[in-house]
């Protein structure tokens, strides 16, 4: 029963997960934390933090974190058939039209129309990590406010965006810095 | 179009993308440009316009784009058999190395170090991914398209304020694209 759910979780990710790269990050994060609570946010966190710092898609880094932390081995090959299987016949019935009549233009529209919408479920998607690291799933107040994160976050911020910095080494320093501040506090 | 491989070109493209995929950080993008260096450049098994091609397709399919990139080179170099040695070399590395980072995620997490390192990696990760949402907003932005730019506004209101499930988002933004394209092509037509 497990691994139907987690067949079918993934398949969906594996369907509607358009445009690449952190396209997926938002349909894992409604199947995986909201649906099914497999994970909680700050394992979800963690969970993009290693997908960021390893080779491979997201999607297929997630079905085997998400599937091996649920139903071991089998659990992580069956996620990640599922979250392939989607490509498999959409690739190859899009190739096969590619091939009939070599025209992408209205393939490319309705990309064009999808981009935004993925954009903005990205950018929330990442507001959530943001809040998660601001309040630690606690209530909405200002004491609970982790002040140390949100500086981290800030300095990332300027370093990614100011400085074109490599992402892999800010998050490093992330990590080395809360961790030297922790053991000063 | 799609050749029936021997065993040798079989072996070559398994261990071909099995490297690509076991090297290559930094998502599909980067990795469509690291098999162009392979398969156009180096071995000369497809032309650099299907490549191309293949590029723009691979990105319009659903799924991440290294495997839609796999099926499809995978394909054109050796048919369904090519297809499947390419999808299993390019998921196997992530799938190994993640299998033995879960289970040490398990072990290490609950270390208070460990956890502190994390935590501040969460700030990093939340860093990383507004500002990869900076670039591609700007991307729609600068398309001065006022449709696109109210189905991005709308999408975030629809998934951060009133939680509508993103499948739902997803499929009504391909739904708009469709007409969009439609009317488009009577446009056309009509001119």
């Amino acid at each position: 029963m497990i691994y139907l759910q987690l067949f079918w979780s993934f398949l969906q990710i594996g369907l509607f997960s358009i445009g690449g790269g952190y396209a997926a990050m938002p349909l894992i994060q409604a199947q995986v934390v909201q649906h099914h609570a497999w994970l909680d946010m700050s394992e979800f966190t963690d969970l993009i933090i290693i997908a960021e710092m390893t080779p491979g898609p997201i999607a297929v880094n997630s079905a085997t974190f998400v599937g091996i932390r649920i139903a071991g081995i089998p659990g992580a090959l069956i996620a990640t058939f599922g979250c392939i299987l989607p490509s498999l016949f959409v690739v190859s019935l899009l190739a096969f039209i590619y091939y009939r009549y070599k025209k992408l233009s209205v393939l490319q529209s309705v990309l064009a129309s999808l981009r935004p919408a993925v954009v903005a479920l990205i950018a929330s998607a990442g507001l959530s990590i943001l809040m998660q690291v601001a309040l630690d799933g606690q209530a909405m107040a200002v004491e609970n406010l982790n002040f140390i994160g949100l500086a981290l976050f800030a300095a990332a911020f300027v370093l990614l965006r100011k400085f074109k910095w490599n992402p892999i080494l800010v998050m490093c320093l992330c990590g080395v810095g809360n961790l030297l501040i922790g053991l000063i506090l | 179009m799609t050749g029936k491989a021997d065993r040798q070109t079989l072996v070559k493209l398994f261990f071909s993308v099995l490297y690509i995929s076991a090297f290559t950080f930094g998502g599909g993008f980067v990795i469509i440009t690291f098999m162009k260096r392979k398969f156009v450049d180096s071995l000369h098994w497809i032309d650099d316009q299907e490549m191309l091609d293949l590029a723009a397709l691979a990105q319009s399919s659903p799924g991440a784009i290294a495997v839609n990139a796999a099926i499809l080179v995978g394909w054109r170099v050796g048919g369904f058999l090519g297809m499947i040695v390419a999808v299993i070399g390019t998921i196997l590395p992530p799938l190994v190395i993640l299998s033995v980072i879960s289970f040490f995620y398990a072990a290490f997490a609950t270390n208070s170090y460990v956890a502190l390192v994390l935590k501040g990696m969460q700030s990093g990760v939340a860093a990383v991914i507004l500002d990869v949402v900076c670039n591609l907003g700007a991307g729609v932005i600068k398309t001065k398209s006022p449709v696109h730019l109210l189905v991005m506004v709308a999408a975030f209101c629809a998934t951060f304020f009133f939680n509508v499930n993103v499948i739902y988002i997803i499929l009504a933004a391909g739904v708009l694209g469709i007409i969009l394209a439609l009317l488009q092509h009577k446009k056309g037509e009509a001119a």
